[in-house]
Formats: structure tokens, sequence, C-alpha cells
């Protein structure tokens, strides 16, 4: 079946009930508010992307999603079934990688992978055909006879994949799932996700945006126990497009440059005038901030009319990475 | 049945792992050395094993927590916990499952024992009948230690601590009869103290009697801290 197939499946599924539905989802552990009343959904055959600085509340979600943990407040359903009342039924439709990927490194991959097939409660049959699929599916036929605890980063993190995949659930979620890996290990694993998400519902949380835009279709954005946006990456990108910081440097003097800058269609964030003084007494640069890309091209436009040379104008990251810098140091929630 | 799943791999692992073979190992040549060295055995002058068998309540305060201690604390110590129980088990398959997978360890330990009656049937001609009664009321006792072990295991997630624990609980369960007697104690409250006492039940059946009450008092003492071991489990979900 090509990708296509597979992706316009995939879109159709999409319209179906979502596979996961949190409503109102409120956690306590002790004073610490860890959830305060997070709703989301995960329409089937997507892959939703669970972002948020560390401290978030992201895990604490994910842990209560696949039954570790029990909210204080509020309801979890995946594929119709509530996580409270129908904890087995739900356990078994999800493959669940935890933050860390916990493996039981006392044990042979092989015998490591049966467990988990039997644990799922897989027929004598279905636990064999389970694990060749893994195999090839994570490649982890190279390390299958070793004890998972001689297995590299990367390969013990197949493993964790692979017993999270062996009882092909409906839903796949993923803690932090290149957490720790090289950067080499992080593209294979990134790969090996996209491939999945393209069959089937996949929760992915991760701490760095980058990630998230590279595998996932809608995302929730969450931080201090809230969701402060939810939807597809450039719908929430557009919703937060009120300051997008751009760089720009021209070549004129100092009282010249600041006469630019105050007639500049934008907001000056940072003066940089100083900064090449000394070698370069006629160079001068700021950080603005402008709305969104129209906003750079009038910004051009501005610097182009004041006749002075432009050297540099960069766009500073999308919006997106802009706020979440801003969430991330704003302090952890 | 779901919770021998649970036992295999505790079974299997607990024989993969250096204190499982130092527990098969130290546990006989203890039993052994105990008995044949610093018992009286070489002068009674019979061929019976009811002095190896007085030594048992003694090396079960120190073996048995010596297994259970691992199989909670490590489980959160690793964090596989978090896998134990999002695969789709009932917290009673994990419970059940992790206490039979620990009799059964303790079974193999006990079965290593073995020697000592061979060599008694070499020596002398051993009446079996204690001997097996013996052996059964080891199983019960041994139950019942591993399963306050486990219990005291899933508070912890160092393993050292569950032993520490457990050896200091299994240590009052097995002294406080010896408490009942003492001239100062209500006689109420002393019956009380010798019907929770771990040995006394043990030597009443190691006599040769295995008294329903007795057998009784095992199971029950299994079944409370195999749910008291469940609730913590339970409870730490709400935490």
């Amino acid at each position: 079946m090509s990708s296509s197939t597979q992706q316009s499946q995939a879109s159709m599924l999409a319209a179906a009930v979502p596979v996961v539905s949190v409503r109102g989802l409120v956690k306590n552990y002790g004073d610490v508010q860890a959830l305060r009343g997070v709703d989301f959904d995960v329409p089937a055959g997507s892959v939703l992307g669970f972002l948020g600085p560390n401290g978030a509340g992201k895990t604490t979600a994910i842990k209560i999603l696949c039954g570790y943990l029990a909210a204080d407040a509020g309801s979890v359903s995946v594929c119709g079934l509530d996580v409270a009342t129908h904890a087995l039924e739900v356990k078994r439709r999800i493959g669940y990688l935890p933050e860390n990927n916990p493996v039981y490194t006392d044990m042979r991959v092989e015998d490591f992978l049966r467990f988990a097939a039997r644990a799922r409660g897989l027929s004598a049959a279905a636990v064999r055909n389970g694990i060749d699929r893994v195999i090839v599916q994570t490649g982890l036929a190279e390390v299958y006879r070793r004890y998972v605890g001689q297995c590299s980063k990367g390969f013990r993190q197949r493993v964790g994949l692979a017993q999270a995949l062996i009882h092909d659930p409906e839903l796949l979620v993923l803690d932090e799932p290149t957490n720790g890996l090289d950067p080499l290990q992080v593209v294979e694993m990134r790969a090996l996700i996209r491939e999945l998400g393209l069959t089937k519902t996949v929760i992915i949380t991760s701490h760095v945006l980058p990630e998230i835009e590279a595998l996932a279709d809608n995302v929730v954005l969450i931080h201090r126990g809230k969701k402060i946006a939810d939807g597809p990456l450039a719908t929430i990108a557009a919703d937060f497009s009120g300051g997008l910081p751009v760089r720009f440097s021209v070549s004129c003097s100092a009282s010249q440059f600041e006469q630019l800058l105050a007639t500049l269609p934008a907001q000056v964030v940072e003066n940089r005038r100083a900064a090449f003084a000394a070698a370069m007494p006629n160079v001068h640069a700021a950080v603005v901030e402008v709305d969104g890309p129209s906003g750079v091209a009038a910004l051009a436009e501005a610097a182009h009319a004041s006749g002075y040379p432009l050297l540099e104008l960069t766009p500073l990251g999308g919006s997106l990475e802009a706020l979440f810098q801003s969430l991330r140091f704003g302090g952890e929630g | 049945m779901r919770s021998l799943l649970i036992a295999r791999r505790e079974f299997f692992t607990a024989f993969d792992s250096p204190v499982g073979y130092v527990i098969l190992a130290m546990f006989p040549a203890m039993a052994a050395a105990l008995f044949f060295v610093l018992g009286p055995f070489f002068l009674q002058g019979e061929a019976s094993m009811r002095g190896f068998f007085a030594w048992i309540p003694w090396l079960l305060v120190v073996l048995a927590p010596a297994i259970s201690m691992r199989i909670w604390a490590e489980e959160r110590r690793s964090g596989t916990e978090e896998l134990l129980l999002t695969f789709p088990f009932q917290l009673r398959d994990l419970v059940v499952g992790k206490f039979l997978g620990a009799w059964a360890i303790l079974g193999v330990a006990l079965l290593f024992t073995a020697g000592v009656p061979i060599t008694l049937e070499c020596l002398g001609d051993l009446d079996w009948g204690p001997v097996l009664g013996g052996y059964v009321s080891a199983m019960l006792l041994g139950g019942a230690s591993l399963a306050v072990g486990l219990f005291l295991s899933a508070l912890t997630a160092n393993q050292i601590v569950a032993w520490l624990l457990g050896v200091t609980v299994l240590m009052f369960f097995n002294l406080v009869g010896g408490a009942a007697t003492a001239s100062a104690m209500p006689p109420g409250f002393g019956r009380l103290l010798l019907a929770i006492d771990f040995g006394e039940h043990f030597h009443s059946i190691t006599r040769g009697v295995i008294g329903l009450g007795s057998v009784a008092f095992y199971f029950a003492v299994m079944v409370l801290f195999l749910c008291a071991n469940g609730i913590v489990m339970e409870r730490r979900r709400w935490s």
C-alpha cells in the first residue's frame, strides 16, 4: 500500500469519533496542582503532539490516560470507553511507551517481548506473529537474543517501542520518545514514528517544538496544568501571530537609525545599535516585532523607502516558537 | 490464570540474577550448618530432623525478606512498575502472581535442603512423616513471611529498606509469643500474642499434628498481607 492511500485512509478515519476524549481533567499531588481542567480530543488516525515545558503536566495527563494514575476530577475515554470504569479494555487498546522507557533489563529482548505480548493477552499464535512483526518494524533482529540491559540506548528505545506495538494497538502513546537519544538516533526514531503515524492514532509528548513540528498533525499546548492552545500547528501559529521577532540591520549614522526606528511599522524589542559600533560605526541592528509575514514585507519596504542600505532582515523563528520560548523562560509550571 | 504469567517471570528472573543464586546457595548451606554443626545432632544419637526444623523460622526471618525485597521495590525504582500497571492486568493478578513467584523460589530453596534428610536416611532409619510435615509447615510459614515481605517491598523503592523492614517485622512475629508467658501479661492478651506468633504455629505442626487452626492461620496471614499489598498499590494511583 502506498503512503498516499494510507494517508487518505487516515484522513477518512479522522472524520469519525475521536479515539481519545479528555474532559476537565484535574490531578493534584498534595498541594501541587498538576492538571487544572484539561480538555482535548484526538481524532482517529491523527498524530497529536502534546507540547509543553517540563513540569507542565503532560506526563501526568498521559499517565491518567493509560490508567497508571487516577484522576481527581474529569474523565478520559479511549475508543468510547471510560478509563476509570473500563480500565482493562482501555489498556488492551493502548500501546504505551512511558517516559524514560522503563524496560526489564534483566530479560533477553525476545523474552521481554514475549512477556509483553502475553501480558496483553495475545494467543500463542498472535504472540509469535506479533514478535516477528515488531522485530522487523523496529529493526531489532540483531539484538534479538541479547539482554535488554546490554543493548545500546537507541536499541533499548526500540525495544520499548516494540513492546508498545506488539499487540497492534489502536492508540499509540509515546511519552518523550526521543529524549536522551543521540541526534542520529533521534532522526531514526522520528522516521519510525512518522511511519507509524500513517496507520495509527498516535499521541506523542515533547518539550521541544521541532519534534512536534516534525511529527504531529495537531498540537495541544499545555502550561502549568492548563491547555493554552489546541489545533493544527498552522492555526495555532496564526493565533499567536501578535509578535514575530525580526532582526534587521542597516547602514546609517546613529541618529538616522534612531529616526528610522521611530518610523518603522513595528515595535522595537531590542536596540543593538552599539553592538558593532567599534568595528563598523555605520552598522546598526535591532530586533523588532512585526505582525506576521506581512509585517516583514512592510519592514523591508520601510527600510527601502528610507534609502539606507539594508544589510539584514531575518525573521527569528516562528511565532509559536517565540510563544513557547516565553513559556519556558516564564518559569516551570 | 493471568497471575501465572507474572509468577513465571518472577521465578525465572530470580534464577537469572546473582541475588537469586546467593539465596539458593545460602539457605541450604546455612540450614545444614546450623543443624549438623551448631545443633545437638551428633549428641542426640537419633535420625530425626526436629533440630533442623527448629531453625527454620529464624532462617526464614532472614531469607523470606531477601526473596521478597526486590519484587515491588525494584519495579518501582526502575520505573517498570508503570509498564506492569498499564498492561491489562487486574491488580490482584499482579499481587497474587508476584506472591506465587516468590513462593516458588522459596520452594526451590527448601528443596535444595533435601540433602539433609537424605543424609539422615543413609545414617539411620528416618521417619519421613514428620519430615514431610515439617516441609509443608515450612512452606506455610514461608508463604506467610513472604506475604509480609511483599507488602513491605511495596512500601519502598529501596530493596535494602524493604529487607530491613521485613526482618524487623518478622522478628516481631516470631518473638511475640515469648512475651505471652511473662508474669505481668494479662492472660487474655497473652493468649492473643501466642495466637499470632509465627513460630508457635510452626512448631505445633512440626510436632506432627497439622492442626487446621494453624494452617488456617498461615493462610489468613497471606490473604491479609496480600490484600494490604493491593491496597497500597491502588492508593498510590490516587496520591
